[in-house]
């Protein structure tokens, strides 16, 4: 009873007793979760369309935000002297989208093609080779000092009765949610949509309709570049332009083994959980173990998850007729 | 020109003198034959005579060592897939090749696939939807809905192909194949391990194909009794080699053919 008394009631009360902190605690929970959901989008959608899990997909939301910070500052290149006319936000960001497309066509040009029909294990041990060569290029071009970020997304706070809600928080929310929407809709109804999922399921029938894997490929990287591009502009706007911004994307693992590999609405899902999940034992289980909880309290969620439920919440079980 | 050479019917595709290995295993052998405008023509065979290899060349997905291909007066050594779908060569598979995950609609919807309008199909616009991709949409979905309707699966429009039974699948893969506009159609085996009702729903919706729309098709089919009702001419291959073509009357009483099937004492 006394341990029951220590690993449960106590914290069970402690949520009653004050529940405008707890809910702070959640919806601060929500707001990282949104993040990690963010990341995992681009896993997901890598993911379905070719079967790749792609290691370097955190290395590129830091390659995008550091290419979008070098604009904004009007850094050159390698060179890291400021000589270039620094471009507006919306010029910058549109720049830095064409700069991940750019690379969406490298990526298949260099990296994928050689490799058709491989195995699923040597294409992801590219992505991982992948990642170290962009973080290497990253450094190379931008720098490898920890830059600010401000691409003008409101900040300040206000209250809701004793709950402190962040406005920059808010925004990311907002705009994670049309980026969902915006690629839910394209990929469900939409001809290239149709195209990318005819891919991930049979090749030979997706060439005999005249669906060109090439292209289908560009496109799906490209669509992972605009998901990197927006989480590391929000990633990189809350805690500065660093390495450590590639690190999310070890987060984003127990995100999709949560949510399923396959779901767009599995990553969603998952990461709210994971985000909301690791902020409430932090606060409330934390000091029972002198804290540090949320470091490793997704990996702990995760593990569960492959013992019980091994394709996640949404993911696809494979149906097969016998 | 005599007056029968004028009445010949204009040749869609012909393949001329094809060889397919594999390594040291001929799949093929000096091959050739023609496909007729207009026409049902069968490829039968039995077992590993190469008709489905001989399907994989026409569509691209093979490309052949020696001979050349001709299509729509076009002469080439190999054809490529997506050549082969942007020139009007549609194609179902031996074993039911449909986007599992996916319904029916959207099945059959991907076989628009080269219909459809690049620019009002692309990222841009489709961010937004409402407007010329909707649009897009819209005017494929009616043609769709008539390939649905013609091959009466309106019942299923909205199930995930992967539950249907094998009979409906078959159907379904026409349904994308036709929903292509194709000029020549390509089927392998579409009767392959349907029992007699559905084998008799197929063969009224092949002739249909063939009568309503005008479709040149090419069947590869094991059924005998089917393959002479249907066809107008037959070409018969066995271990790779051409051993008759002509008329299904022709190469029924065919003694090479009636020897391959039936197997000849030596």
């Amino acid at each position: 009873m006394e341990f029951l008394n220590l690993v449960l009631l106590d914290q069970i009360r402690d949520i009653l007793e004050f529940p405008s902190f707890f809910f702070e605690v959640v919806f601060g929970g929500l707001m990282s979760g949104v993040m990690y959901s963010l990341v995992a989008l681009g896993f997901v959608l890598i993911f379905k369309a070719s079967g790749v899990f792609n290691f370097s997909q955190g290395v590129f939301a830091l390659f995008a935000a550091l290419t979008l910070v070098g604009l904004m500052t009007g850094t050159m290149p390698f060179s890291l002297e400021k000589s270039l006319p620094a471009l507006p936000v919306w010029l910058a960001i549109a720049v830095t989208f064409g700069v991940m497309i750019v690379l969406a066509i490298l990526v298949e040009r260099i990296v994928l093609r050689p490799l058709v029909n491989q195995d699923q294990i040597i294409m992801f041990m590219s992505t991982i080779g992948l990642a170290f060569v962009l973080e290497g290029l990253g450094d190379t071009m931008w720098g490898s000092g920890v830059k600010a970020l401000d691409v003008g997304i409101p900040s300040g706070n206000f209250m809701v009765g004793e709950i402190q809600i962040q406005v920059f928080d808010l925004w990311a929310a907002g705009i994670a949610a049309f980026l969902v929407v915006v690629l839910a809709v394209f990929f469900q109804k939409t001809r290239t949509g149709r195209a990318l999922r005819a891919v991930a399921d049979d090749h030979q029938a997706a060439l005999s309709v005249g669906i060109p894997l090439r292209n289908i490929w560009v496109v799906v990287w490209s669509a992972a570049g605009l998901v990197a591009l927006v989480a590391g502009i929000m990633w990189g706007s809350k805690s500065g332009v660093q390495f450590s911004l590639s690190l999310i994307a070890l987060k984003a693992l127990p995100v999709l083994i949560l949510g399923g590999f396959t779901s767009v609405p599995g990553a969603i899902v998952g990461g709210l959980i994971i985000g909301v999940g690791e902020k409430v034992a932090e606060v409330y289980w934390g000091p029972l173990v002198n804290g540090a909880i949320e470091n490793w309290f997704a990996y702990v969620v995760a593990l569960v998850f492959l013992l019980f439920r091994p394709q996640g919440l949404f993911g696809d079980k494979i149906i097969e007729r016998v | 020109m005599s007056a029968a050479e004028a009445l010949e019917p204009e040749t869609i595709l012909s393949v001329e003198n094809i060889t397919l290995s594999f390594g040291a295993v001929r799949a093929i052998r000096d091959v050739s034959f023609d496909i007729r405008k207009g026409e049902i023509r069968a490829i039968i065979g039995p077992n590993g005579a190469g008709k489905t290899s001989m399907l994989n060349v026409i569509n691209g997905f093979y490309h052949p060592q020696e001979g050349r291909i001709m299509f729509r007066g076009a002469v080439r050594k190999q054809m490529k897939p997506h050549e082969a779908a942007a020139g009007g060569i549609a194609r179902t598979f031996q074993n039911v090749a449909l986007f599992r995950g996916m319904t029916t609609l959207d099945n059959i919807m991907t076989g628009r696939n080269l219909k459809m309008d690049k620019w009002r199909t692309s990222l841009i616009p489709a961010m937004f939807y409402y407007g010329p991709t909707q649009k897009e949409e819209i005017k494929h979905r009616e043609y769709v809905e008539r390939v649905i309707e013609f091959l009466e699966i309106e019942a299923i429009r909205k199930t995930p192909v992967g539950r249907l039974p094998y009979g409906l699948q078959k159907r379904v893969e026409l349904g994308r194949a036709l929903a292509a506009e194709p000029d020549l159609l390509l089927l392998d085996e579409p009767m392959a391990g349907m029992n007699l009702e559905e084998k008799e729903d197929m063969c009224r919706f092949v002739l249909d194909v063939n009568d309503e729309f005008g479709t040149t098709i090419a069947l590869i089919e094991h059924d005998m009794g089917v393959v002479m009702d249907l066809s107008d001419r037959v070409v018969v291959l066995d271990h790779g080699e051409k051993i008759a073509d002509g008329t299904p009357e022709d190469v029924k009483s065919n003694q090479n053919v009636i020897d391959a099937y039936l197997g000849v004492s030596h």
